[in-house]
């Protein structure tokens, strides 16, 4: 074993958590207990829960999967801030006290465990998929939508986003209004509206721009400061705001929706480039097969 | 269904809630000094409505409100509508769509809207305070 | 839509606001300093100062329009404050009522004051 590994593996201090319990089916009301957890290099306070459900308490109990701040699932209210528990070294914490909460503003349905069910309706009823007036080449593919790298830049910041919730935990507007949208939601809507390949803004319309829509929004940025993948919903509600103004006035022209391209023609292989190689499978290839 | 525990934050959510930037509590006191503006002018109306009564109830009005008490809210009320003016300029630029820079592509560590415009906002909020100090000389000024 | 207008409405009054109550604020707050340099004659709440700016026609179109863009900045910022607290859809459009009426009597009100003090000339 090499050097670096053993010291790896050195306990640099001992932290205290402190994490709320709530059990529905218990006695007790919620509260917060404390456990003290012996720190190596490199843990994350997802590595510490970990760590006391290993050895201290078996009946902790927390969602996360992927444990490297893709899938969304472990999003917790730490030391102050929504976070990813998977994505938080709890030496960055710069504190020997770590306070796990479960992210405000959703019910809880049991220790750390949120109800998301808040997030995806929201989510849902913002259409998040490409809508186009004729169908016909979404169900059968015969070409490649165009779309110029500046048109795709318009909107891929908004599709980075992972539905982890913590934007929704930091919002102001959230905190007290139910029906309100959301980060989440009016980002996911805009992402659709702004690419040049949907077709569907007039069915978002009532979402966004209604009485529980962007105009809700006040720029508290807290959803930009949170979010773990850079998604920024703060700039896409504002940019939402702005092309409904543009657009009432009759600034911007309203653009048509991109079109198939036709195939390129006339194009000769690079040189450097090896051909593919031959099919293996059985299919035809043809891409009108479901 | 088990008993779901209810956790929104409500109206303290307005007020903190967090470790956020400044943009989330400038937002709160938009709003609070908001409402304080919006209260002292319905009083207003009513108050300058005392001129009908002609210059002598005008006068007792006046004398009325001269005491240091209200002296001070009016000042408050300055303060407020520097700070709400100023960080209302801000807002009008920033949710059309100014100062907050473009969507690209995210690469840690991040850069967004809020961060971006960090600097203007300290500009503006110098600018807001200085209208404060001008405001608050002329109110010495008055009460010497 | 029709939240998109209210809300561009609420820009634009904010924009004449910021004009119209910053002269408000410069000749009611800044009366002193701008005394010492020589502008004006200080204390603008005295009376002959205020009757004599009441029967200025600029004045009253100055007067009236700040309260009628003033009303309707702080009322709607008041109704987006009541839409963000979790009420019924009935409520909230009781509600929107309510400021509607309560913003067109003020405004009534306060235009009734300016138009009378400029028609009678001089107490």
């Amino acid at each position: 074993m090499n050097k670096s590994a053993t010291q790896d593996k050195a306990i640099l201090k001992t932290v205290k958590f402190e994490i709320l319990r709530y059990n529905p089916a218990g006695k007790e009301s919620p509260h917060l207990e404390n456990y003290s957890v012996p720190i190596t290099k490199g843990m994350t306070v997802l590595d510490g829960l970990t760590w006391i459900k290993e050895h201290l308490d078996s009946s902790l109990s927390w969602r996360s999967s992927c444990r490297m701040g893709i899938c969304g699932s472990c999003g917790m209210f730490i030391n102050g801030l929504p976070r990813l528990a998977c994505n938080n070294q709890i030496v960055h914490l710069h504190s020997d006290r770590v306070v796990v909460k479960p992210l405000p503003n959703y019910d809880i349905i049991r220790d750390l465990v949120p109800d998301l069910e808040s997030l995806f309706n929201k989510h849902r009823s913002v259409k998040p998929y490409l809508i186009r007036q004729d169908a016909s080449e979404q169900d059968k593919p015969t070409g490649e939508f165009f779309q110029s790298e500046q048109e795709l830049l318009n909107y891929i910041q908004f599709a980075y986003c992972i539905k982890c919730g913590l934007c929704m935990a930091a919002c102001p507007t959230v905190a007290t209004s139910e029906e309100y949208a959301g980060p989440q939601s009016l980002t996911a809507g805009w992402r659709y509206i702004s690419d040049t390949r949907d077709e569907g803004a007039s069915e978002r319309q009532d979402v966004l721009y209604s009485s529980h829509g962007v105009y809700r929004c006040h720029f508290a940025g807290a959803c930009s400061q949170v979010c773990p993948k850079g998604v920024d919903p703060a700039l896409a509600i504002q940019m939402a705001k702005r092309d409904a103004f543009m657009k009432g006035f009759g600034f911007g022209k309203a653009r048509k929706a991109s079109s198939v391209m036709s195939p390129v023609q006339d194009w000769t292989p690079r040189g450097d480039i090896p051909n593919a190689p031959e099919k293996t499978a059985g299919n035809t290839g043809s891409k009108s097969e479901p | 269904m088990q008993q779901r525990l209810k956790n929104r934050l409500g109206l303290l959510g307005w007020l903190g809630g967090g470790r956020y930037g400044m943009d989330r509590y400038a937002y709160a006191l938009h709003r609070l000094t908001g409402l304080g503006i919006l209260a002292y002018f319905i009083l207003h109306i009513f108050v300058t409505g005392r001129r009908l009564g002609g210059q002598e109830q005008w006068e007792s009005t006046m004398a009325f409100f001269s005491t240091p008490i209200f002296k001070i809210g009016e000042f408050l009320i300055v303060l407020a509508f520097a700070f709400h003016a100023v960080n209302g300029i801000r807002l009008i630029l920033v949710e059309l769509g100014w100062l907050i820079g473009k969507p690209g592509v995210p690469s840690f560590p991040y850069s967004y809207s809020t961060l971006r415009h960090k600097p203007l906002f300290i500009v503006f909020m110098v600018f807001a305070a200085a209208l404060m100090i001008i405001g608050g000389a002329d109110f010495y000024l008055v009460l010497r | 839509m029709r939240e998109s207008r209210l809300w561009f409405w609420h820009i634009l009054s904010a924009v004449v606001i910021l004009v119209l109550l910053g002269l408000h604020m410069g000749t009611m707050h800044l009366s002193e300093l701008l005394h010492m340099i020589g502008i004006g004659s200080g204390d603008p709440v005295q009376s002959e100062q205020v009757f004599h700016r009441s029967q200025q026609a600029v004045y009253m179109i100055i007067y009236i329009l700040l309260l009628g863009t003033g009303l309707f900045h702080g009322l709607y910022g008041l109704r987006s404050i009541f839409f963000e607290l979790s009420l019924s859809r009935t409520l909230e459009k009781l509600i929107g009522g309510v400021l509607a009426v309560a913003g067109i009597a003020l405004f009534v009100y306060g235009t009734y004051v300016a138009v009378l003090l400029f028609q009678t000339s001089g107490v």
